[in-house]
């Protein structure tokens, strides 16, 4: 076991491509940690470089406080899991998982316990004397595990190890991956494109954006305190709505009305190169319906009234779609996002308002309808460098913040 | 569903057809050719398919002749000696070309195909001069170089194709559980390309072994005369005597080695090898 220290690292293709660039990260020992970013982002080049199938441009890798830049894949003593699960087709389950034992010269004995010992906690011993191609997916994926644990490496690495496994598997082979990692105690860096595997799985997450690291912390803080607009938009589902707004008086132009601003937000925007328009952006939980908020609660938000799309009622509360008329929140990121997501799953700059409203709510679609939304909550983004001006050292503090 | 299998049956029936002639067509002469080697030399012009009288006199004159077997151990080496140099060698190149970018790949497939086109005719006269000058001539290894040279562009596309059907991850999940390069593709690589060494191996075999325009030209005695030449030397015990019988008894026998090799050979090309690795 041991930690994984990148340090400025770099990769550039022969074709001028620059897959990542200036990586820093820190995994310290036993952690689980989450590489995601929509498609092309640089998290399998990232991998592969920790892995040591692909050379690093620069920078500097370290695994157990050791550089191994030049070092073998072999030399390293890490596992990877890959998506494609990469099972020796011409082997049973048993060398599969062997393989790696008798690479590295263990005797017979000595390997079949161990092999026996991994195939007992992936729940593999009937399969052992099997083909790869007579075994299902999730079997095989269970191999695949089972040929990384088998010898016990110092971090496995894992490329986006469940995509391929249908939705109620994949919940099943979450939890295996998560049981199995905290068992073992080794530390794991784990690419994936599914937000819920980034936010259910890992201690921290990095998020990866054109082959840089946007921000990098335990779940909740990325969710909470987005440092950026596309970690704000990227985290979460549905994903927090963005809204257009225009700097006028002390006070934002947006769709939902006038939003007031405390001191601190001003003070920012009083600059000489501080922006005229803003992107703001409020989670769907943060928005209720107005006759169900109480006037002390009413008091740290404001109200708006839209006209009902859609009513989506999930039994514990209602995802309510408004309408809302003027202009759209327009970025590069937000563009960025709504490719990767596919339009219909990001809501994101349009002028769809998706909210999550109490199930006694009486919204009924077609209707217009009365809707609260908590300042606290809101977040204000600099359209053109997409940092998150609300924060207040690091920590999100909503518009009114003094 | 009704309509569904009777089509299928008529479809069945009429490919059935189809596949029966095409058999018949490939197959008359060979078999004409069989049944002639068991004709005595009475009634080997009577036009009967089914020879009238059965007799083994023809594979007993050629297996006498001293020629015919020598041509056969020369036929026989010189093939397996030039197929396994051309399959290793191509293998290796095979998987560079299918794997590596390297500069000047392009070059080299476009250089392969340029000589697997070439006419082997304009280039028998240089090489029977050169292989005088260098001592080549009339030996095996006058054979085997040209034989190499021409089996290596079809080893190289073949087996590329199949190289590049093995997924990529099978090698990095190798070398990730520690193994080197080379452990990577005797132990993963290679036996999965199996099927495509056999075939290649059947393929250039056949080529080898069916040659005659160099055997021709680059022999001279039974030192390194293979069978096909061999057989075009056939004459009678005496001037007179029609060889006709000899020959196809000679031709019967040089197919056998072909059709062995072929069946011992697919046995081993189980289709689908790969299956299992990956997902979909
Ligand atoms: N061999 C290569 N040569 C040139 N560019 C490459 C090469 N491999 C990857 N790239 C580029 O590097 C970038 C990062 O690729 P990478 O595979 O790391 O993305 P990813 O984040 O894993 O994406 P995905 O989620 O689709 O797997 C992409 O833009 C890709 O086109
Ligand atoms: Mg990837």
């Amino acid at each position: 076991m041991a930690d994984i220290v990148l340090d400025k690292v770099s990769k550039s293709f022969p074709d001028g491509t620059v897959a990542v660039q200036d990586v820093d990260l820190e995994i310290a020992d036993g952690e689980f940690v989450i590489l995601v970013g929509p498609s092309g982002c640089g998290k399998s080049t990232t991998l592969n470089m920790i892995a040591g199938l692909e050379d690093i441009s620069s920078g500097e890798l370290r695994i157990g406080g050791q550089r191994v830049n030049d070092k073998a894949p072999r030399d390293r003593d890490i596992a990877m899991v890959f998506q494609s699960y990469a099972l020796y087709p011409n082997m049973t389950v048993r060398e599969n998982m062997a393989f790696p034992l008798r690479l590295a010269k263990l005797d017979k004995e000595t390997i079949n316990q161990k092999v026996d010992e991994a195939a007992k906690v992936l729940e593999l011993t009937a399969l052992l004397d099997r083909k790869p191609a007579n075994l299902s997916g999730g079997q095989r994926q269970r191999v695949a595990m089972g040929r990384a644990i088998v010898r016990q490496p110092k971090a496995f690495l894992m490329d986006e190890p469940l995509s391929n496994l249908d939705a109620k598997l994949r919940v099943q082979m979450r939890t295996v991956v998560s049981r199995l990692q905290k068992q073992l105690g080794t530390t794991t860096v784990y690419v994936t494109h599914d937000q819920t595997e980034a936010m259910t799985l890992g201690d921290r997450v990095v998020i990866m954006r054109g082959g840089a690291v946007q921000q990098v912390g335990p779940p909740q803080e990325l969710y909470d305190h987005p440092r950026n607009l596309f970690v704000a938009g990227f985290i979460g589902s549905p994903s927090m709505n963005f809204l257009h707004a225009a700097v006028q008086d002390g006070s934002l132009h947006t769709a939902l009305g006038d939003v007031p601003l405390g001191d601190r937000v001003r003070r920012e925007l009083e600059a000489a190169d501080a922006p005229r328009e803003l992107i703001l952006g409020i989670r769907p939980e943060h928005f209720e319906d107005a006759e169900l908020v109480d006037d002390d609660t009413r008091r740290r938000g404001m109200e708006f009234e839209a006209p009902v799309d859609i009513v989506e009622s999930m039994g514990s509360d209602k995802y309510v779609y408004f309408t809302v008329e003027g202009e759209k929140a327009s970025a590069a990121e937000l563009e960025e996002l709504a490719a990767d997501a596919g339009a219909a799953d990001f809501a994101g700059g349009g002028g769809n308002l998706v909210t999550r409203l109490s199930a006694e709510s009486a919204v009924a679609e077609g209707q217009s309808r009365r809707v609260w939304f908590n300042l606290e909550k809101i977040h204000l983004f600099d359209p053109a460098t997409g940092r998150n001006l609300t924060l207040r050292d690091g920590r999100a503090a909503g518009a009114l913040d003094d | 569903m009704a309509t569904g299998t009777e089509t299928t049956t008529r479809a069945k029936l009429r490919w059935g057809l189809l596949d029966v002639l095409v058999v018949v067509f490939a197959l008359v002469p060979v078999l004409w050719i069989a049944s002639l080697s068991f004709k005595t030399p009475a009634t080997l012009t009577d036009g009967k398919f089914i020879p009238r009288e059965w007799t083994l006199d023809n594979y007993k004159t050629i297996f006498d002749t001293d020629q015919f077997v020598r041509a056969l151990v020369n036929s026989i080496g010189i093939a397996l000696i030039a197929t396994l140099i051309a399959v290793v060698l191509g293998a290796m190149a095979a998987y560079a070309i299918s794997r590596l970018d390297f500069p000047g790949k392009k070059l080299l497939v476009g250089v392969s195909l340029l000589i697997a086109m070439f006419p082997q005719v304009s280039l028998v006269s240089p090489l029977f001069e050169i292989e005088r000058q260098l001592g080549l001539f009339d030996t095996w290894p006058g054979l085997i170089l040209p034989y190499i040279t021409f089996a290596l562009p079809l080893a190289i596309y073949t087996l590329s194709a199949f190289f590049k059907q093995i997924p990529w991850d099978l090698e990095k999940a190798a070398k990730m559980d520690g193994a080197t390069q080379g452990q990577a593709f005797r132990r993963v690589i290679a036996p999965l390309a199996a099927p495509g060494l056999f075939t290649t191996a059947i393929l250039v075999f056949i080529f080898c072994w069916n040659d005659f325009l160099f055997a021709i030209t680059l022999t001279s005695t039974e030192r390194a005369r293979t069978v096909p030449v061999a057989l075009s030397f056939f004459t009678g015990e005496s001037q007179f005597e029609d060889p006709t019988g000899a020959i196809c008894a000679a031709a019967v026998v040089i197919t056998v080695p072909i059709i062995l090799f072929v069946l011992f050979f697919q046995r081993r090309i189980v289709s689908g090898l790969t299956s299992g690795a990956v997902k979909g």
